[in-house]
């Protein structure tokens, strides 16, 4: 006891106590503030499968189909290409796919696809999320002298190759991310593994 | 000044302080007699708050938060309601003055030293303020959901997914979607109309009642309250009213003449700030042939781009706006303005505010163009970022190096 009649003690001890619960409560408050932020159910709901018609895709050609809000991007690619991937692998960060995430299994090879020619990339720059534009012809272009085709990133400069495996000097750091995908004969789907015969 | 309070005063000076206050940051707060050209901007900037708040409200009448019909709400305030065009110029062209008024600001506490003892906590508001008003302008170009908008908060909001670990899920979290969707947009909106606007406003207010505790500081840095007559008012202070309040009509007249000629005449400020791909409506497959930030984000997004690495960009480019809050520790002057500095400091203070331009300039323009023809944009960028960290890192050893000049008793120049 103080000599006022004040037990500090017990003062503190009501105060901490008080301070304590009240900070419980105000954690739990806080829960419904913070998780209504996340994604709705409806938005997680929005993640159906496309479906690309591709029997139309010239070889060399491009075409960009929508999944789940996003571009992905559809190249046939020519045999002259494919045989110019072996010979990158010194200027790419990440030639052999070390990356496991940024490919399913089925894609872990040279060309990052399930048949060859065909090519199925999720166009979002590894960077900060922009579309890159399709530089299909190896010549010479004002990002690269040496250019062999590929991808560039008009927001940040980032270039990945024909496989979508990104360049040294890139501010990107992953290769392009290739997404779940099947082929039924001339129909890809896209956001699906398996093939559903 | 001695006049009899009038009884209706009296009864309410008896409930609620209202002379009292008035008094103390008004008609008795004395401010130095010697203010020059750069102590508009603080006023000015208070100027910008209120028609950004005032538009702000108004355009929030007509406009539809949503992403199926945001683009078409803006272009119906453009084109079908009466005068919407003009508030709406208001609003995006005073974002740019509210930002000229804001560095110059800025540039006026650098040069004469506003920040130093004891005046360090103004600053910190200050820089309080500067942050949330980044943001709230980061928030409110994403709102008219045209094809910057859309793709400007990508970039901006895939910055947190630098972040180790955490990154991903906390983009999402940001966006409420897994891309940037209409969730995004609402919830840019409520935060851009109510809450940064809030926290602006408490800024201010605490920016104002710290400043008025401790006194205004003045070109020559020196503490006018150390030389006081009879009364116990400062010898080089004037009231701020009436003489400050007529003095910064002067400077408002000014500036608004120049705010409407660039409202009337260039209200998209040659793409500065309303960038052309801004008229098409956000897309989320095709990203701009070229994406620049407005022009007053410019500094930083140069910072970003000069890093090859994303996390390590990032990191620069927080830094960058980081180390200007600890500026009041930085400086180890014994003088605070740059009149009574040392030869380094009368250098490198306008030499930093040159390339602070200059980066600001590069945020603009693409990465691999050449600066005046002569030098690759990135490598530019490069130098800078570095001189604009070393300005920062290296001023605790420069300023407590170099010889001072000594500080006279009184403010020179004034009236």
């Amino acid at each position: 006891m103080s000599q006022d009649g004040v037990n500090n003690s017990r003062r503190l001890l009501l105060l901490g106590s008080t301070a304590a619960v009240g900070a419980v409560g105000a954690g739990f408050v806080a829960v419904p503030f913070l998780a209504s932020w996340n994604p709705s159910e409806k938005a997680k709901a929005a993640g159906a499968p496309a479906k690309v018609d591709i029997s139309k895709l010239e070889p060399g050609a491009m075409l960009t189909a929508e999944w789940r809000g996003k571009p992905v991007f559809i190249v046939r690619r020519t045999q002259e290409v494919l045989g110019l991937l072996d010979g990158l692998t010194d200027e790419l960060k990440d030639p052999a796919n070390g990356n496991k995430a940024q490919q399913p299994d089925y894609a872990d090879n040279l060309h990052r696809s399930r048949e060859p020619e065909l090519l199925v990339l999720l166009g979002v720059c590894t960077h900060l999320g922009c579309a890159p534009k399709f530089y299909a012809e190896v010549k010479p272009e004002p990002f690269d002298a040496n250019w062999k085709g590929g991808f560039f990133c008009p927001c940040h400069g980032s270039r990945f190759d024909m496989s979508g495996r990104v360049f040294n000097g890139s501010p990107a750091g992953d290769n392009l991310l290739v997404p779940p995908y099947s082929i039924e004969g001339n129909v890809l789907v896209i956001g699906v593994d398996e093939e559903t015969a | 000044m001695s006049k009899q309070k009038s009884p209706i005063m009296g009864w309410i000076d008896d409930r609620l302080p209202v002379t009292v206050t008035y008094e103390k940051h008004m008609s008795k707060y004395y401010a130095p007699k010697n203010f020059n050209f750069w102590y508009f901007f603080g006023v000015l900037s208070m100027l910008m708050l209120v028609n950004q708040i005032l538009t702000g409200i108004w355009l929030t009448m007509n406009f539809t938060p949503s992403a199926d019909a945001a683009f078409a709400s803006v272009e119906y305030i453009m084109r079908d309601v009466e005068w919407g065009w003009l508030l709406r110029y208001m609003h995006s062209t005073g974002a740019t003055f509210f930002f000229i008024a804001i560095y110059l600001h800025m540039m006026r506490a650098m040069l004469y030293g506003s920040y130093q003892k004891p005046r360090e906590l103004i600053w910190l508001f200050g820089m309080g303020i500067y942050l949330a008003l980044m943001a709230e302008a980061f928030m409110g170009y994403v709102l008219p959901w045209g094809q910057m908008s859309y793709w400007g908060a990508q970039v901006i909001i895939s910055l947190f997914g630098a972040i180790p670990v955490i990154g991903e899920d906390l983009t999402t979290w940001i966006r409420g979607d897994f891309l940037i969707s209409g969730a995004t947009l609402n919830r840019f909106f409520a935060l851009h109309v109510i809450a940064v606007p809030l926290v602006i406003v408490a800024l201010v207010v605490l920016h104002l009642l710290a400043l008025h505790e401790v006194g205004s500081n003045n070109p020559d840095g020196i503490d006018i309250k150390k030389h006081k007559d009879e009364n116990g008012v400062p010898l080089d202070g004037v009231p701020f009213h009436p003489f400050y309040t007529v003095h910064d009509m002067v400077g408002i007249v000014v500036f608004l003449i120049v705010f409407c000629s660039v409202m009337f005449f260039f209200p998209m400020g040659g793409g500065f700030m309303l960038e052309y791909a801004n008229f098409e409506p956000a897309n989320g497959l095709k990203t701009p042939e070229h994406i620049a930030p407005v022009w007053y984000f410019g500094a930083f997004y140069t910072i970003l781009r000069a890093i090859p690495d994303k996390l390590l960009g990032v990191i620069a480019m927080g830094a960058a706006i980081a180390i200007l809050f600890v500026l009041p520790w930085l400086d180890k002057s014994p003088v605070r303005s740059i009149r009574y500095k040392g030869l380094i400091s009368k250098t490198l203070i306008p030499v930093f505010g040159v390339v602070f331009m200059i980066l600001t300039w590069l945020g603009t323009q693409p990465s691999d163009g050449y600066f005046l023809g002569m030098i690759n944009n990135t490598t530019l960028a490069r130098w800078l970022t570095a001189f604009y960290f070393g300005y920062f890192l290296l001023m605790p050893f420069y300023t407590r190096m170099e010889k001072t000049k000594p500080v006279p008793e009184r403010v020179t120049g004034g009236h």
